[in-house]
């Protein structure tokens, strides 16, 4: 059954004290597709993540990640997964090039893996130039592509990208896309989060969490046609204030 | 929800006009660094103009001068009429500004975060209750909580409060709504325009190109200049060629196919579909839109749709990004 399915998630669960953070969450993301894990703040993402990428022991439920087993093989699913996080993924203070050597050193890769998956990434990124730079130095947009591209250093099966665009100007992070899609198109699962709506539309397929359970799962076409919106962005709002169609001042519900 | 209206001391100010910021030749400089390169504009008073941007392209910097925060290192602006670098001490009351980081006090409550802002500027609670009752009720439940133990949604309100406690007359927001979710985000905006119909001047920046409709005119920030202002209708419509969403069953495959069509001036992943403008500026729609079509269906696509679309504020500033530099600068009001 794993033959197929990256991600296999059963009931999964979450509970700190008397919050449950994640409520029986069930869902799968095939082998190669570009899945979008979107939610508002406090929905329960960042908690579900968390238990996916071995971080974070589940309550109850189950989930498979690459093939291994969430509560008793959490170990075993940090090398084939990659995970890159909005806030922080590289050292500043590391030229291009040695933050390249140490990921690839976290990861075992050998010193000959390293110097050719350094020369083959500065090469496909156009950053040769930039090698011997400081990462503090780098537009932002040049160091969100570096860090998707580190991510992918040790080639995972599965990669984790965390609002890997907030605040990137429009083309790069259409540039960024094309690096997800390249990573999909050879077989690599992508998992992305993002609270820009229009950017759940590059997805193959998107989750919306709303209070710790997925309210909607589908292709954002499907999910479109279902519930009868332009856009994803419409259905968002629809998901996560049912009753209050667009007053202010519900957002308590966030912890 | 109403907001008590506000007399704007602004208009009566002879020779000023009505405008409650004018920026002229603004430069910045952090050493090597050029934050802020040449940028000119102005603000009418009672207008919701927002600065949409990238990070890093200027926008916190000149926020900052304009609250007096920052001296520029060339350049004037005048806020309410004053300089912000000679004017500072009496301007300083005048305005109300949320910064982006959320620069409350974490161990103070929500209700002596707001006595503490009321009484810098030597007001209180009680006599500005009316003022900010229309945000504060939405927290007041919470008044006792830590500021720190607020979701976002009610950090940003109390930041909100805080910052307009004292009555200014123009206020300054930085990224109010960055890493916050798409609803929180639009409650957000909705406040803002309870504000602006009290007639308060009101100064935003966002990194979310979509809030650009949400303004009443935008100035496209990008590397230390202003690339456009205008009205965001006015911005999209001045986009000067035929734009087209490109649908096919690969949307990648046909990406990549398209960069190599003779025909490409520019192409673009845009969520489901293509963004694709012609080289040929006055070529027909419907023949530019057959041609691909031809193009990609004689590669093996299907599903292959092409149709003319008004460009978004997303268009036209990626156009403004790539247009040589001499071209980038439209009119500024």
């Amino acid at each position: 059954m794993t033959g197929e399915l990256a991600i296999e998630a059963r009931d999964l669960t979450r509970v700190f004290g008397a919050f449950t953070a994640v409520n029986h969450i069930t869902f799968d993301v095939r082998v190669g597709e570009v899945f979008g894990f979107l939610g508002a703040n406090g929905a329960g993402k960042t908690t579900a993540l968390r238990m996916l990428i071995g971080l974070l022991a589940p309550t109850s439920g189950s989930a498979r990640v690459a093939g291994h087993d969430v509560f008793s093989q959490s170990e075993a699913i940090k090398p084939d997964i990659g995970y890159m996080s909005q806030r922080f993924s590289l050292y500043e203070d590391l030229t291009v090039r040695e933050n390249i050597a140490l990921y690839g050193g976290i990861y075992g890769l050998t010193n000959r893996e390293i110097r050719e998956r350094t020369e083959r990434m500065l090469g496909r990124l156009g950053f040769d130039r930039a090698a011997n730079d400081l990462v503090r130095a780098l537009p932002l947009g040049w160091r969100q592509k570096l860090a998707f591209s580190v991510a992918l250093l040790h080639q995972p099966r599965i990669v984790f990208l965390d609002e890997p665009t907030s605040g990137v100007d429009p083309i790069t992070r259409r540039q960024f896309w094309e690096l997800i899609y390249e990573a999909a198109a050879s077989g690599t699962t992508v998992l992305v989060t993002t609270h820009y709506m229009d950017e759940a539309e590059y997805c193959d397929r998107i989750s919306i969490m709303v209070a710790g359970q997925i309210g909607a799962m589908g292709t954002p076409s499907d999910l479109k046609r279902q519930f009868g919106t332009e856009s994803i962005d419409e259905l968002f709002v629809q998901l996560a204030r049912p009753d209050a169609a667009g007053a202010a001042g519900a957002s308590t519900h966030a912890k | 929800m109403r907001m008590p209206a506000r007399t704007s001391q602004l208009t009566q100010a002879p020779g000023a006009g009505a405008d409650a910021v004018v920026v002229d030749g603004l430069v910045k400089r952090f050493g090597r660094t050029t934050a802020l390169d040449g940028v000119s504009f102005s603000v009418r008073a009672g207008e919701l103009f927002g600065f949409i941007g990238p990070d890093g392209g200027g926008k916190t910097t000149l926020l900052r001068i304009l609250t007096t925060l920052l001296v520029p290192t060339a350049g004037t602006a005048h806020v309410l009429g004053q300089d912000v670098v000679k004017g500072l001490w009496t301007l300083r009351p005048r305005i109300g500004y949320m910064p982006g980081r959320f620069s409350l006090y974490p161990d103070l409550s929500v209700e002596e975060n707001l006595r503490f802002f009321a009484s810098v500027f030597g007001t209180s609670v009680e006599r500005e209750y009316e003022q900010i009752a229309p945000i504060y009720t939405q927290i007041e439940a919470f008044k006792d909580r830590r500021a720190a133990a607020l979701s976002g949604g009610m950090k940003q309100k109390l930041a909100l409060c805080c910052a307009l406690v004292h009555r200014p007359e123009i206020l300054f927001l930085d990224e109010p709504t960055t890493g916050v979710d798409a609803v929180s985000r639009r409650e957000f905006w909705d406040l803002l325009d309870q504000l602006k119909a009290t007639r308060l001047t009101i100064v935003v920046s966002t990194p979310y190109m979509d809030e650009a409709k949400r303004c009443d005119r935008v100035a496209l920030v990008q590397r230390g200049r202003l690339l456009a202002l205008d009205t965001p209708g006015a911005i999209t419509a001045s986009f000067d060629r035929p734009l087209l969403a490109v649908h096919a069953d690969n949307r990648y495959r046909a990406l990549l196919a398209l960069r190599d069509y003779p025909g490409t001036h520019t192409i673009y992943p845009f969520g489901a579909v293509l963004h694709y403008t012609d080289q040929r500026r006055d070529a027909a729609v419907d023949q530019i839109a057959g041609e691909l079509k031809t193009f990609l269906e004689t590669r093996g696509f299907r599903d292959v749709r092409a149709d003319r679309i008004p460009a978004t504020i997303e268009d036209s500033f990626m156009a403004f990004m790539g247009a040589p530099e001499e071209d980038r600068r439209t009119g500024a009001a």
